[in-house]
């Protein structure tokens, strides 16, 4: 069983309350806590040594949802799903599309104890193709609750769109997996899910030439809210691609009406990059789902996965240079998303790294074995005067460093 | 008016001493230390509250920058950052015992990059400079604060800035991808880049709308976009705040979402078009302008469909433009807001809460009593789709009373946007303004949470003190 993982340890506190008086015992006792929803990206990032661990996911429910307003809000334990179900019924959707890691989640972490959450989605800022146009998830949390490492309820932000009213804590508890304060609510703003999806293809380019393209597409004033390049391997094992070499595909969302306007226009633009094939509404839908899960790479078992963030017109680059090391990559964000998978290996580990630091971007390390995840860094090192402001900031909200210890950095 | 603490003797006494240390560290030509030019920098665009610094700073680089506030951070010596001045909160209202560090000789646009799509800008340039360096090849920086012509980008991180436009765009926040921040010991810190999303905690959401708390900035990443089509806007009066409110709520529920949607009521569309002459209907208790964007083709269908919806409201006018000419007619009293105000009142404050937009026809309501109360009259100009309001107090500022009720109507009606489960501050920042109400926002257990972290970047507190937070004597 995976340190501070094993579902039998795991404690679910029933409500606030409960989850407040166990940190505020743990605080008092110096013990520490692993902290988790339901262990869907259990793999993404250090393993936590710890005999305590505690999920969220009794803290259940959709407390507030105003469709004319654009907001939601819901208790950290919520799955994705029923959020997005809910909103679906109003015509609206989560804006930042986030993955489900959930099929790359490593074996020996143990599977996870159900659906992905939305404060596990929030803990780790985890977004999908629609970040090139419209934000990552960080971008769209407009309040929090959640409970630092001394048991206070602390609260940050609020329920409407425009708010600058002090330190935002909504972004910095965003994406800091549970090491600063354990998230409890999340109130999020939302938007109209589009009518109509349509997606260009062009088949056969090279990485280069795709990413090229993908920038003519992204510097349009057409609204492509997704830019992907797909390797000759992962096109061919796309939804809806198949034979035919690496795919290049632009998405675009509006009303229906307008689309043949938006798709005939970007067809023109693209035409100098190859032949331009659209796809019709369902079919883009289940393609870009694929590559929202990074599914195009089919990922094995016993493989390491990473994500790296660079500028997008070094997205080739790196794909040429993780390929001589033995990984397999896509690009989403124009580029400048690299998901990569390979032998879960130290050398993998350090290709990546190098790869990302060279570019001077960030990477994750998504899935590789706990051994390794604990022997070398998840996401790059930090220069030692940010290192220093990360001990501070995180014993500002965790003054006994009890929450989910190392799961960023080592020792922090 | 809000308490300041007495400046600090042993420090006004060293002034001399501090002034030739800094010219070491600058340059004398970067130092500026006489009274008649230390007295420009005696306020922001918070004109009420004025405080003559110790000096001004305006380094040329980083690395000048970063020496300059380590020197004040070794000697105990508050600093108050500044770009261009135009806060509305007083973010950048000076203290006699402090030395303002500007960032206004940094204006030089480093980098743009139209294929990865961003550009590298020193903190001193200019909201505007960025879009006219780009807008060549059909791009723009988004965020556009109507002090766009002069506020410079560090300004505008240091307060999230928005403006009319971030109902589709977003915020300053949703637009950046990295900076370079001076740290209170002179050390400099490289936040994000060129690519989207950073490892470790989110240092660049965490800085930006700080106020000047955390550290300075001298070079920002910003995010470019490629402009839409075009843009075409519509005029909507209706008889009632209400029904005008019902009509913000029906089209957001609709599914489309303007890229701009701005609201006035009777007394501001009065006083913008005794200014302007914009055509504005004068028998609407409320008014509508709302932009969409698009081709020409979709600005007619999306315009079509906005002019449904509203037309189930039973609106008093209606007015489509047809041309970028009539959308320029249209925006022009809108865009005049501020200077009509100014022309009908010797001084007014604008306020900046925000609020859930159901609660608008409430707040109207209740900000109209309060007017009543305090005898000032309040204009209204608000930001509908995202509930941002813009109540302007009209006042007189040679009257102390006038002043003193101007001021207390302002901080009713900020506590009201908190009671209707809104805030204090939409994208002025809090400032000095507003500094004092934000207890009534968030509890002890909450400041004291943001006061540790602004501890663990500032432990002296050296830097813009005595705003954002409250005065304890923690």
């Amino acid at each position: 069983m995976p340190p501070g993982g094993a579902a039998s340890a795991l404690e679910a506190p029933a409500d606030e309350a409960a989850l407040v008086a166990r940190i505020a015992a743990a605080h008092a006792a110096g013990e520490p806590l692993a902290i988790w929803g339901n262990r869907t990206k259990a793999s993404l990032g250090r393993p936590v040594q710890t005999a305590a661990a505690i999920s969220t996911r009794a803290l259940s429910g959709i407390t507030l949802y105003s469709p004319s307003e654009l907001v939601i809000a819901a208790r950290a334990g919520t799955p994705v799903a029923e959020l997005e179900a809910a909103l679906s019924a109003e015509g609206q959707h989560l804006v930042a599309e986030p993955p489900d890691l959930s099929a790359l989640c490593g074996p020996e972490d143990g599977p996870p104890d159900g659906p992905p959450t939305i404060g596990g989605v929030v803990a780790c800022n985890l977004s999908g193709p629609r970040r090139i146009a419209l934000g990552a998830m960080r971008d769209h949390v407009l309040g929090v609750r959640a409970v630092n490492g001394a048991g206070e309820v602390i609260t940050s932000g609020g329920r409407v769109l425009k708010n600058v009213t002090g330190l935002d804590l909504c972004k910095l508890l965003s994406g800091s997996r549970g090491t600063l304060a354990v998230l409890t609510e999340v109130t999020l703003k939302v938007l109209p899910a589009p009518e109509a999806t349509a997606t260009l293809v062009l088949r056969g380019l090279t990485a280069e030439e795709g990413v090229v393209a993908l920038a003519a597409g992204l510097g349009s004033p057409f609204g492509v809210t997704g830019a992907a390049f797909l390797p000759d391997e992962a096109a061919e094992a796309a939804p809806a691609l198949g034979p035919g070499g690496s795919a290049t595909i632009l998405r675009l969302e509006e009303f229906a009406e307008f689309i043949p306007y938006r798709a005939e226009r970007l067809s023109a633009l693209l035409a100098t990059h190859g032949v331009v094939r659209c796809l019709d509404d369902a079919t883009s839908r289940v393609l870009w789902r694929s590559v929202r899960d990074a599914a195009p790479l089919c990922v094995s078992a016993a493989e390491g996965v990473w994500r790296l963030s660079v500028r997008p017109s070094s997205g080739p680059r790196i794909l040429a240079s993780l390929k001589s090391w033995g990984l397999r990559c896509l690009l989403d964000w124009g580029g400048g998303l690299v998901w990569a998978t390979g032998p879960a290996t130290e050398s993998s580990h350090i290709a990546v790294s190098a790869a990302a630091a060279a570019a001077g971007g960030a990477f994750w390390t998504v899935r590789a074995p706990p051994s390794l995840r604990a022997a070398l860094p998840v996401v790059p090192p930090e220069s030692p005067s940010v290192a220093a402001l990360t001990r501070r900031v995180k014993a500002a909200f965790d003054p006994k460093g009890i929450l989910s210890p190392g799961r960023i950095f080592a020792g922090i | 008016m809000l308490a300041m603490p007495a400046p600090r003797a042993e420090i006004l006494a060293r002034r001399a001493e501090v002034i030739s240390a800094l010219a070491e560290r600058v340059g004398p030509g970067n130092v500026i230390a006489e009274p008649l030019r230390l007295k420009a920098y005696e306020t922001d665009a918070f004109t009420a509250y004025r405080r003559v610094p110790l000096a001004v700073v305006l380094p040329e680089t980083t690395a000048q920058l970063a020496a300059a506030l380590r020197y004040c951070n070794e000697q105990g010596i508050r600093v108050v950052p500044r770009a261009a001045g135009t806060s509305l909160s007083g973010g950048a209202l000076p203290l006699e015992d402090a030395v303002v560090i500007g960032v206004a000789r940094m204006n030089r646009i480093l980098e743009v990059d139209l294929a990865d799509r961003f550009a590298r800008v020193q903190a001193g340039v200019t909201n505007i400079a960025i879009t006219r360096a780009v807008e060549g090849e059909g791009f723009f920086y988004a965020p556009d604060p109507s002090s766009q012509l002069a506020c410079m980008i560090a300004g505008n991180v240091a307060m999230n800035s928005g403006g009319a436009h971030c109902l589709k765009y977003g915020v300053t926040a949703n637009n950046l991808l990295g900076l370079t921040m001076v740290t209170v010991e002179g050390e400099v810190m490289e936040v994000g880049g060129a690519h989207l999303d950073c490892a470790g905690y989110d240092w660049l959401g965490l800085i930006t709308g700080s106020e000047g708390q955390l550290g300075i900035i001298t070079e920002v990443t910003v995010r470019i976009l490629r402009a839409a089509e075009g843009a075409r806007a519509m005029l909507v009066g209706f008889g009632a705040t209400d029904v005008a409110a019902a009509a913000v709520a029906d089209i957001i529920a609709s599914g489309i979402i303007p890229v701009a949607l701005e609201f006035m009521d009777r007394a501001c569309i009065h006083a913008c078009e005794a200014f302007a002459q914009a055509g504005y209907p004068l028998d609407a208790d409320a008014l509508l302008i709302i932009e969409v964007e698009g081709s020409e083709q979709e600005q007619e269908v999306l315009l079509g469909k906005l002019a449904a919806i509203c037309e189930r409201h039973a609106p008093t006018t209606m007015r489509i433009a047809k041309t970028a000419e009539e959308s320029a007619a249209i925006w022009k009293g809108r865009k005049g807001a501020f200077g009509a105000i100014g022309r009908i009142s010797p001084d007014y404050l604008c306020m900046d809460g925000t609020i859930p937009p159901a609660r608008l026809p409430e707040a109207m309501r209740a900000i109209k009593t309060l007017s009543e109360r305090y005898r000032l009259e309040v204009a209204n100009v608000f930001h509908a789709g995202d509930g941002n309001l813009h109540p302007l107090i009209m006042f007189d500022a040679n009257d102390a009373d006038s002043f003193a009720r101007a001021e207390a109507l302002g901080a009713d009606i900020l506590k009201l946007c908190v009671e209707l489960g809104g805030c204090l501050t939409g994208e002025h920042g809090v400032g000095v303004e507003k500094r004092d109400l934000m207890t009534v926002q968030f509890r002890a257990v909450d400041l004291d949470q943001q006061r540790r972290i602004k501890s663990a970047f500032d432990p002296g507190w050296i830097l813009n003190p005595h705003k954002v937070f409250p005065l304890v004597s923690a």
